[in-house]
C-alpha cells in the first residue's frame, strides 16, 4: 500500500533522486567514531544543528503560551512555568538549549579552526559557518529580553546602550532594536520577539540550508 | 542516462517516463573501511543523539530554567548581568584601554578585529599546510583568543554570588489578601505600619509573603520579635494572636 503510494508519487514528480542524494554518501572511515574514538570531535557539528531542532520544536511550543507584551509577558512565563503541565520542562528545554547550542558551536568552530578546514575549497563555507554563530548569538540576545524579568529587562538595556555607543549609526541601531530612542518598553519587546522569532530564524534557516548544501557538495574534509 | 531520440516523459513533463534502478555509488574507490551514511551510519548517530538527549533532559529536569521577578524599570539597584556567553564581551569593557574615552576600542575596535578576523580566517591563514604545526600564527592566534575569552569569562563570573542573586530576585508570587479575614483585622492594628497593608513588607520589614513558618513560629514572632523586630510589637489578646498567626499561615499557603 505504502509502496504503491509511493509510486504513484514518484512517477508524477520523481522523488526519488531527492532523497537518495542525501542518504547516498559514504562516510569516509576518518570521521566515524566507531573506527576512530577521537573522531567523536566531528559529531559537534550535528549536535548543533540537533540542538537546533530541540530549539526550533520547544520554541513552537512555547509561543503556544507565550504573550509578547509587557502586562503578560512575565505572567504567561511565570503561569507555563508553574501551572502548565511539563511547561518548566519545555522551557528548560529553550533554556539550557540556549546555552548548549552555543557551547556546541564554539566547539564545532574550534574542530574546524584546528583541523585548518577552512582552507581551499571550503572558505565560503567557514564563512556561512561563522554568520551561522552570529545568528546564533543573536537569537541568544533577543531571547533574553522575553521572559521580561529583571535580568532581562536591565540586561536589555545595557546591550542597547552600549549599541548606542557606536559611531554615526549607533542611535539608528538603537531606535530599530527598541523602538525609541530613550524607551526600553512596549516597543523592544514586540520587536525583540519579531527579531527572536521571524527574522533570525529565516537567517537561520537559509544558511544552514547553505551550509549543509555546501557540505554535501563539497564533501567532509581529508584526514590531516 | 539516456538521452536524446526515443526519450519517454511522464506527460508533458521533463519526468523520464522509463524507471531506472536508483544504484548507489560504487564504494570500492573511496579508501579506508567507509560506510554508507543511509542507514548504517544514520542509525548509531541517532544512537548517540538519543543518549544525548537523556543527557539534556535530565539536566532540564534536575535544574529549572530561572526566572526572576517581574521586570520593574524603576528598580534603580539592580545591577545588570548579560547571559554567560556575552559575560567576556561585557568584562571587556572594564578594562582602562575599552572604557571611558576609549569606549570605541572596546566595543568596536577589539571585538570587531576578533570575529572579523574568525570571518576571513581562509584568506588570513592561506598556507598549504593543515596540520596546526604548519600555521603556527594562526593557531596560535586563536589559542590566544580562546584563552581571553575564558579568562574574561571567568574574571566576570568569578565576582558575581550566583545563588544570593536568585536569592533576591525570586518572583514574588501575586496573593489576594482576605481583608475581611479577622487576622487581617488584627494585622491591620499591629502590624501593617511595618509590614505593609497587603504584607508585601517596607523599609523597616521584609515581606511576610513566601515565608516558611509555622503558625506556633509566627505567634512567637509576633510577641517576642526576631532580628530587627524589637519584642513587644503585637498588643492583643491571645485569641486575636492565633487569628493572626492562622491568616499569615493561609497567606503564604496561597503563595506556595
Amino acid at each position: 500500500m505504502l509502496q504503491k503510494l509511493y509510486d504513484w508519487i514518484d512517477d508524477r514528480i520523481d522523488i526519488t533522486p531527492l532523497w537518495r542524494d542525501i542518504a547516498d554518501h559514504e562516510v569516509p572511515e576518518h570521521v566515524n567514531p566507531a573506527h576512530h574514538f577521537s573522531a567523536f570531535v566531528y559529531c559537534f557539528g550535528g549536535l548543533t544543528f540537533f540542538v537546533t531542532v530541540i530549539q526550533i520544536l520547544s520554541g513552537m511550543f512555547l509561543t503556544m503560551y507565550y504573550v509578547p507584551d509587557i502586562e503578560n509577558a512575565w505572567k504567561s512565563v511565570y503561569y507555563l512555568q508553574t501551572e502548565v503541565a511539563h511547561g518548566q520542562i519545555v522551557r528548560g528545554m529553550h533554556h539550557w538549549g540556549a546555552s548548549v547550542v552555543i557551547v556546541m558551536i564554539f566547539l564545532h568552530t574550534l574542530r574546524v579552526f584546528f583541523q585548518g578546514a577552512y582552507k581551499k575549497p571550503r572558505e565560503l563555507n567557514w564563512m556561512v559557518g561563522v554568520l551561522l554563530f552570529f545568528v546564533m548569538l543573536g537569537l541568544g540576545f533577543t531571547g533574553y529580553l522575553l521572559p521580561w524579568d529583571n535580568k532581562a529587562y536591565f540586561a536589555t538595556q545595557v546591550g542597547l546602550e552600549i549599541a548606542e555607543q557606536v559611531p554615526f549609526i549607533g542611535e539608528q541601531i538603537k531606535i530599530l532594536l527598541a523602538g525609541d530612542a530613550h524607551i526600553v518598553g512596549a516597543q523592544t519587546l514586540t520587536r525583540f520577539f519579531a527579531i527572536h522569532v521571524f527574522f533570525l530564524p529565516a537567517a537561520l534557516f537559509g544558511l544552514m540550508a547553505v551550509h549543509f548544501l555546501l557540505i554535501r557538495k563539497q564533501g567532509i574534509s581529508g584526514p590531516l | 542516462m539516456h538521452k536524446g531520440k526515443g526519450m519517454k516523459f511522464v506527460g508533458d513533463s521533463r519526468i523520464s517516463a522509463e524507471k531506472k534502478a536508483n544504484m548507489p555509488k560504487d564504494y570500492s574507490e573511496y579508501p579506508g573501511r567507509t560506510e554508507a551514511f543511509w542507514p548504517n551510519f544514520l542509525l548509531k548517530e541517532w544512537l548517540v543523539g538519543a543518549v544525548f538527549l537523556i543527557g539534556f533532559l535530565c539536566v532540564t529536569i534536575a535544574h529549572p530554567s530561572p526566572l526572576e521577578g517581574m521586570a520593574d524599570p524603576t528598580n534603580a539597584s539592580y545591577i545588570p548581568l548579560p547571559d554567560w556567553y556575552f559575560l567576556f564581551l561585557y568584562e571587556l569593557l572594564k578594562y582602562k584601554f575599552a572604557s571611558g574615552p576609549y569606549i570605541l576600542f572596546g566595543i568596536l575596535v577589539i571585538p570587531g578585529l576578533a570575529f572579523g578576523a574568525l570571518f576571513l580566517a581562509p584568506f588570513l591563514d592561506k598556507g598549504p599546510g593543515r596540520r596546526p604545526h604548519q600555521r603556527p600564527v594562526a593557531v596560535g592566534m586563536m589559542l590566544l583568543a580562546v584563552a581571553s575569552v575564558m579568562w574574561l569569562t571567568y574574571e566576570s563570573a568569578e565576582h558575581v554570588d550566583w545563588e544570593a542573586r536568585a536569592e533576591a530576585n525570586k518572583p514574588v508570587a501575586s496573593v489576594e489578601v482576605d481583608k475581611e479575614d479577622p487576622g487581617y483585622k488584627v494585622f491591620e492594628s499591629n502590624c501593617m505600619s511595618c509590614h505593609g497593608d497587603s504584607l508585601q513588607g517596607g523599609a523597616a520589614a521584609p515581606s511576610l509573603i513566601g515565608i516558611d513558618r509555622s503558625a506556633e513560629e509566627i505567634m512567637k514572632i509576633a510577641q517576642e520579635g526576631t532580628g530587627s523586630m524589637p519584642p513587644g510589637v503585637f498588643k492583643g489578646t491571645d485569641e486575636e494572636l492565633k487569628q493572626l498567626a492562622e491568616f499569615i499561615v493561609s497567606v503564604n499557603e496561597q503563595a506556595k
